[in-house]
């Protein structure tokens, strides 16, 4: 499993790349797939009020609505139909993606649970939404859709009379059903908004707006494809006829033809199936959680900077609990803490200078507490020879970094490089305990725990506190942001910086700057 | 300004993606039913004779009930099910027994069946046993019909009206 898994994220890393290579890691949208989902919903949602206001919800008047709003109207209802359409398979698409992506790389395990199972409902929701839908043109496609969805729902041994029966024939239809499937159509993606509002509830900052280049570009590629091939209807429904073959939409449709094809029941057995199997997939098979982050009051000032850079909202501030004159101090939720460690990154007590007093953060995950760091730092420095001595940082779901590790080159693995203090890297060059420092861990856009590149970019720039002192010079930093499938060129970026610190050290030997750092 | 080259990128990697939505939106087509044959759907609701006879009860039983449940008769929920048989000119094409829906038996008998049938004249007969009789059936329907390509033929019932429809 671990191995087919592995191969999967390979396969998905190196198609990764080549995104990255056309739009950047910033507008990737294998990286923003939850966003364009966001994204292709608000415009579903827009273009459906625009087809509501025209859409006549008669059943024998739908048709009509539909195609006057198709063909008369068709520079702004029918390019507005298409988009409604095309969006609505859009969303499929980044939603199945996104679903498949978060498995792959394993983000639904630990408290990532919740995100996982909330976005089941949702999937379902979506797919509700899109059969009604289809139901309410009322043309063959629209018959074919609801012949075949009562049949399948008949299945189910709860109804007395097989809903069915209300589409034999044109003669016995009535509208109750139709007038269902309105409030159907409108009242799943309003509760679905809700669900999707619970789904990234226990993140922070999340990302509901993708980029706005690729959001241009999605929506012209949309208004493009609604424009060249707009959506319409396949003549009016007439159930004195059979709709076959109809023009399928498999985004939405693909489980009728199984319906058609397979003992209805068995299906509904697979449904379920298949949606305990994903509400269980956090769990199997189970692993053993990592220890969350522990509050040290000596420590704590209540300075509130690891509850703002926690990308899972599990830490507050809550009312000092001890005698020290702050106002607050950190308290961790163990429920929603990741153990990523980014709170100890932004702890200003993680330093490694200090000397009155033991090395303990204010806050720290026990498995790795900034003093086993540091000395697990000094212990490697010590280890290595050379005139380039680089120590490179890793983590838990990038590169695996044994196969780097060399004479001159050592090698810690965090659970995420956002873990890193600051003052840890000014500690480790400035003292001249290893030559060069090397970042790296998840691709650059897409870290594990969201925000531990992002913070450790802005901590190194200046823009984040706790910052990296001016005096660390920036040429004896590597941030090589790689993925799984870019081992070669992380091997590469190494080397040309090995070669870069051999130059520097010439120059300070050659007469250069030979500034003390260590003062 | 973005590299020509990774705008055209970019351009491909929006035309796959509405491609493939362009596609799949609407292609390949599906035939559930091959359009050269017609259809033929057996559905009704219809609930069959209750399975004991209805017992007339004495004047003490009754006032022993709760006024508000006094009834001159007591009847077994239960029902019978139904037979049901299809004939297509002469050739048996579906029997069936549709038991009574409810967790007590005591509902309509349901049946929703569909036949796909060859274009052309046939005739169609039905019949249904809603008693407890052995032999025979209680209704019958029979007609000659021109089934067309493509054509949805119904055959409904309703005791009320005569029994069986032809829609």
């Amino acid at each position: 499993m671990g191995r087919l898994r592995r191969t999967a994220r390979l396969g998905l890393e190196l198609t990764e790349s080549l995104f990255d290579a056309a739009f950047s890691p910033a507008w990737n949208p294998f990286y923003q797939l939850g966003a364009l989902g966001w994204f292709f919903y608000w415009v579903v949602i827009v273009s459906g009020i625009y087809l509501f206001i025209f859409f006549d919800t008669g059943i024998t008047q739908a048709y009509q609505s539909v195609e006057q709003l198709t063909q008369v109207q068709w520079y702004a209802g029918g390019i507005m139909r298409s988009l409604h359409r095309y969006a609505s398979d859009a969303l499929v698409i980044v939603v199945m993606i996104h679903i498949g992506r978060e498995y792959i790389l394993d983000r639904l395990r630990g408290p990532m649970w919740f995100a996982w199972i909330t976005g089941v409902p949702v999937l379902w929701m979506i797919f509700a939404a899109g059969l009604s839908g289809y139901w309410l043109i009322w043309d063959r496609l629209a018959q074919y859709v609801a012949v075949a969805t009562s049949e399948w729902i008949d299945t189910l041994p709860f109804f007395g009379e097989p809903i069915a029966r209300n589409f034999l024939h044109q003669t016995t239809l009535s509208g109750r059903f139709f007038t269902l499937m309105v409030f159907i159509h409108i009242a799943v993606p309003l509760f679905m908004l809700l669900l999707m509002w619970i789904h990234i509830h226990r993140h922070t900052r999340p990302r509901v707006n993708p980029p706005k280049g690729l959001a241009v570009g999605t929506l012209l590629a949309l208004l493009a494809l609604s424009f060249w091939q707009p959506a319409v209807s396949q003549g009016p429904a007439n159930l004195n006829l059979v709709p076959s073959p109809v023009e399928l939409d498999w985004f939405y449709l693909a489980v009728l033809p199984l319906a058609d094809r397979l003992p209805g029941i068995w299906l509904w057995l697979a449904v379920g199936v298949g949606t305990i199997a994903l509400v269980l997939l956090p769990w199997l098979p189970p692993g053993q959680r990592q220890a969350v982050a522990v509050v040290d009051l000596e420590n704590c000032n209540g300075c509130a900077r690891c509850a703002a850079d926690c990308p899972f909202g599990a830490i507050n501030m809550g009312s000092r609990t001890d005698a020290r004159a702050f106002s607050h101090q950190a308290v961790v939720d163990p429920s929603l803490c990741t153990s990523c460690g980014l709170c100890t990154g932004s702890c200003p007590t993680a330093t490694p200078f200090r000397r009155r007093s033991a090395l303990v953060a204010g806050i720290e995950l026990p498995q790795l507490t900034v003093a086993s760091l540091r000395d697990r730092c000094l212990e490697i420095g010590k280890r290595l020879d050379g005139r380039s001595r680089v120590l490179v940082f890793g983590c838990d779901h990038g590169l695996t970094l044994d196969k780097l590790i060399d004479g001159d080159i050592g090698a810690i693995t965090l659970s995420c490089v956002g873990a890193l203090p600051p003052p840890l890297l000014d500690f480790l060059i400035s003292r001249r305990h290893v030559d060069g420092i090397v970042l790296t861990g998840c691709r650059m856009g897409d870290c594990h725990f969201r925000k531990g590149i992002d913070w450790t970019e802005q901590r190194i720039t200046g823009e984040r506190d706790p910052y990296l002192r001016k005096r660390v010079p920036r040429e004896r930093l590597l941030r090589c942001w790689t993925g799984i499938d870019q081992e070669r060129q992380l091997n590469t970026e190494i080397n040309s910086f090995r070669a870069r610190l051999r130059q520097l050290d010439l120059e300070k030997t050659g007469g250069g700057d030979s500034t003390d750092l260590s003062a | 300004m973005p590299k020509p080259s990774r705008l055209a990128a970019q351009l491909i990697a929006y035309a796959a993606f509405v491609g493939l939505i362009g596609y799949f939106s609407k292609s390949p087509e599906y035939a559930y039913v091959d359009p050269q044959m017609a259809l033929l759907r057996l559905s009704f609701s219809h609930a069959g004779e209750r399975k004991g006879e209805c017992r007339r009860l004495t004047p003490e039983e009754i006032a022993a009930l709760p006024p508000n449940m006094r009834k001159p008769l007591d009847c077994p929920r239960e029902r019978l099910p139904l037979l049901v048989e299809l004939h297509v000119d002469g050739q048996l094409l579906d029997r069936r027994a549709l038991p009574p829906s409810g967790i007590a038996g005591d509902g309509a008998s349901t049946a929703y069946e569909r036949f796909v049938i060859a274009p052309g004249y046939h005739r169609i007969m039905v019949r249904l046993r809603d008693t407890a009789r052995e032999e025979g059936f209680d209704y019958e329907g029979e007609k000659l019909i021109l089934f067309k390509p493509r054509q949805n033929v119904v055959i409904d019932f309703r005791a009320a009206n005569g029994g069986f429809k032809f829609l």
